[in-house]
């Protein structure tokens, strides 16, 4: 979602993945906080985290060749990681994510599924609708829109560039720290390096679907999802990330900018 | 003369350095473990030279170049361990083999993919990469001797200072011709402006699949020294996280610059083994805490890398001066 607004890709959101997932734990085990509010606060905790990242290691390079800023993406992804794995931090270890309820299943019409995924779930869609409620309808929303279409422009206009590229840090943040949250609940095992390969999948299923287009995100999303489930399924699990990677490369093949990309002419 | 002193001064300047460390390493003032850190940094500089050739020269954003490394050193390292044999000049048919192998997968992978664009290209060379990793872990289905997830084990070692060195100057020497050549300036045409090259007749296609190529022979090359440097190959030593660090070094040391990759190249290898030595063992996990700080501070400070596409000297060509 950032991706779409400010064109950068952001590897240092898996870690803040995790730093959410870490933050929550912190809050339900040692503050016996209930869950929502664990959620709350990590999310909160995680904008904070992504607007200072963004101030220290992005504003400046805006000008600069986005490359560069790349870079400094894999930097802050880097530290973040050994900084978390520091003992006085997080430690390097494994824990075990607290669970605050126990995991109920019921089998209906030949499916199983159990309470954590039904959470799972309505919390996604929840933040589903609100993200989009936020994009349309509010004003910054507005102008996180017209920052991604065209940030001189924008500026011209009278929107403050810098105000609303820190929202957008925010805002995806909190949003990287409530899927850690729950992928926290669902896989109950966190450590320091978990977030490298949902934070590439993150990325990888926003450029499937289309890039700043979120609709597109959450079918890319699945799509990587479906395939590797079926085919861990049905060939073997040792290929999974090997196939979803396949369709992507198939899926760009076809139709380069995503799959509800819109295909725009370069201008000379 | 003009053309003999512009020779003759770094050519003498090589073989010095190379006598130097050799004479180092004969005498033992260079322990083996850091002979092996200074063959490691000469066979991170042959790969990231290649993947300067792809990013740096010719724009394409590339994130899959530990895939064409892990090909080529699994390749090479199949070719002496069948046949068996501790022979030099085999060897290095053997390197050049695998970087073959790896430069022909970079072809037949590159002709499709090509056609995207910056980072839809990432993305997919990236997915290139995984799959590669993917298909390592379980190639010992087919073939044993690979070893899937396991590892590759009983691998001679062959790789000495002298080999790495040579191929070194080779690789600057081919890339410097390279780059100034008419297809050198084709590819830097392309990274400029796709669209405007096209319009001056260069078939911008085969110039990125030529430049994909070569730069994915050298990581070939490089992965072929490696993997008779360690003796031990594994899958995870090529997954995507690996396709970073030339990324990084290319970046840092300013794209399309030769010298700046080859300095950046020494100075981050020797800056990760160094931090090893440097900082005492209490706060040894500092180490990976503090490379990083030091990437964003100088991404930072010098947003444009290094050397921002200046050279050294002896890799420009001579302006061609009126008589």
């Amino acid at each position: 979602m950032v991706y779409g607004i400010v064109r950068l890709i952001n590897f240092a959101h898996g870690d803040v993945f995790m730093v959410g997932a870490f933050l929550a734990y912190y809050a339900i085990s040692y503050f016996q906080l209930p869950l929502a509010v664990a959620m709350i606060v990590s999310m909160a905790g995680c904008a904070l985290l992504g607007i200072a990242i963004e101030r220290i290691a992005y504003r400046p390079l805006r000008r600069a060749p986005r490359i560069a800023a790349l870079i400094t993406a894999i930097g802050v992804s880097l530290f973040l990681e050994y900084f978390c794995s520091l003992k006085f931090v997080f430690g390097p270890n494994y824990l075990s994510f607290p669970r605050p309820f126990r995991v109920v299943t019921w089998e209906w019409a030949g499916i199983h599924f159990s309470n954590i995924q039904i959470i799972i779930f309505v919390v996604a869609i929840f933040l589903l609708i609100l993200l989009q409620y936020i994009v349309h309808y509010t004003k910054m929303g507005k102008a996180m829109r017209a920052v991604s279409f065209d940030q001189d422009t924008a500026r011209l206009m009278g929107i403050n560039v810098d105000s609303t590229i820190s929202f957008t840090f925010g805002l995806g943040s909190a949003l990287a720290a409530a899927g850690g949250v729950l992928y926290g609940i669902a896989y109950p095992q966190i450590n320091p390096f978990m977030g490298i390969m949902p934070g590439l999948k993150a990325f990888v299923a926003a450029v499937l679907g289309g890039i700043g287009i979120m609709p597109g995100a959450m079918m890319g999303a699945l799509i990587m999802g479906i395939a590797e489930v079926l085919t861990s399924a049905f060939v073997s699990s040792t290929l999974r990330d090997g196939v979803a990677f396949g369709i992507l490369i198939l899926v760009l093949m076809v139709k380069p900018t995503g799959i509800l990309g819109r295909r725009t002419g370069e201008k000379v | 003369m003009m053309k003999n002193r512009s020779w003759s001064l770094p050519l003498f300047f090589v073989l010095l350095c190379y006598l130097i460390i050799q004479e180092l390493i004969r005498t033992e003032v260079i322990n083996p473990y850091w002979e092996q850190v200074i063959q490691y940094s000469l066979i991170v500089t042959i790969s990231c030279l290649g993947l300067n050739i792809i990013y740096g020269y010719t724009g394409q954003f590339s994130l899959g170049h530990a895939a064409f490394f892990g090909i080529g050193a699994y390749s090479s390292a199949l070719i002496i361990k069948a046949l068996h044999t501790e022979n030099t000049v085999i060897f290095i048919i053997a390197l050049l083999m695998g970087a073959i192998f790896a430069g022909l997968v970079a072809f037949l992978v590159g002709l499709p993919i090509l056609r995207l664009r910056s980072d839809y290209l990432g993305i997919a060379t990236l997915g290139f990469g995984i799959m590669v990793k993917v298909a390592l872990d379980n190639l010992d289905r087919l073939i044993p001797m690979m070893g899937g997830s396991r590892g590759m084990s009983g691998i001679p070692k062959l790789t000495n200072f002298t080999i790495t060195y040579a191929f070194v100057i080779l690789a600057v020497f081919f890339l410097r011709n390279f780059v100034y050549s008419s297809h050198g300036r084709a590819c830097i045409s392309i990274r400029e402006d796709e669209i405007a090259a096209q319009t001056m007749g260069i078939n911008t296609t085969k110039y990125k699949t030529l430049a994909f190529v070569m730069g994915c022979f050298y990581a070939g090359l490089a992965g072929g020294l490696y993997a008779h440097l360690y003796v031990f190959l594994h899958p995870s030593n090529f997954d995507f996280l690996k396709s970073f660090d030339p990324l990084l070094i290319v970046v840092l040391g300013g794209l399309g610059s030769m010298s700046g990759t080859l300095l950046a190249a020494l100075g981050w290898t020797f800056l990760l083994e160094g931090l090893r030595v440097v900082l005492p063992p209490q706060i040894l996990d500092w180490r990976m805490v503090i490379y990083p700080i030091l990437l964003i501070v100088v991404m930072l400070l010098r947003p444009q890398g290094l050397f921002g596409g200046a050279e050294f000297a002896f890799l420009r060509p001579r302006r061609i001066t009126e008589e």
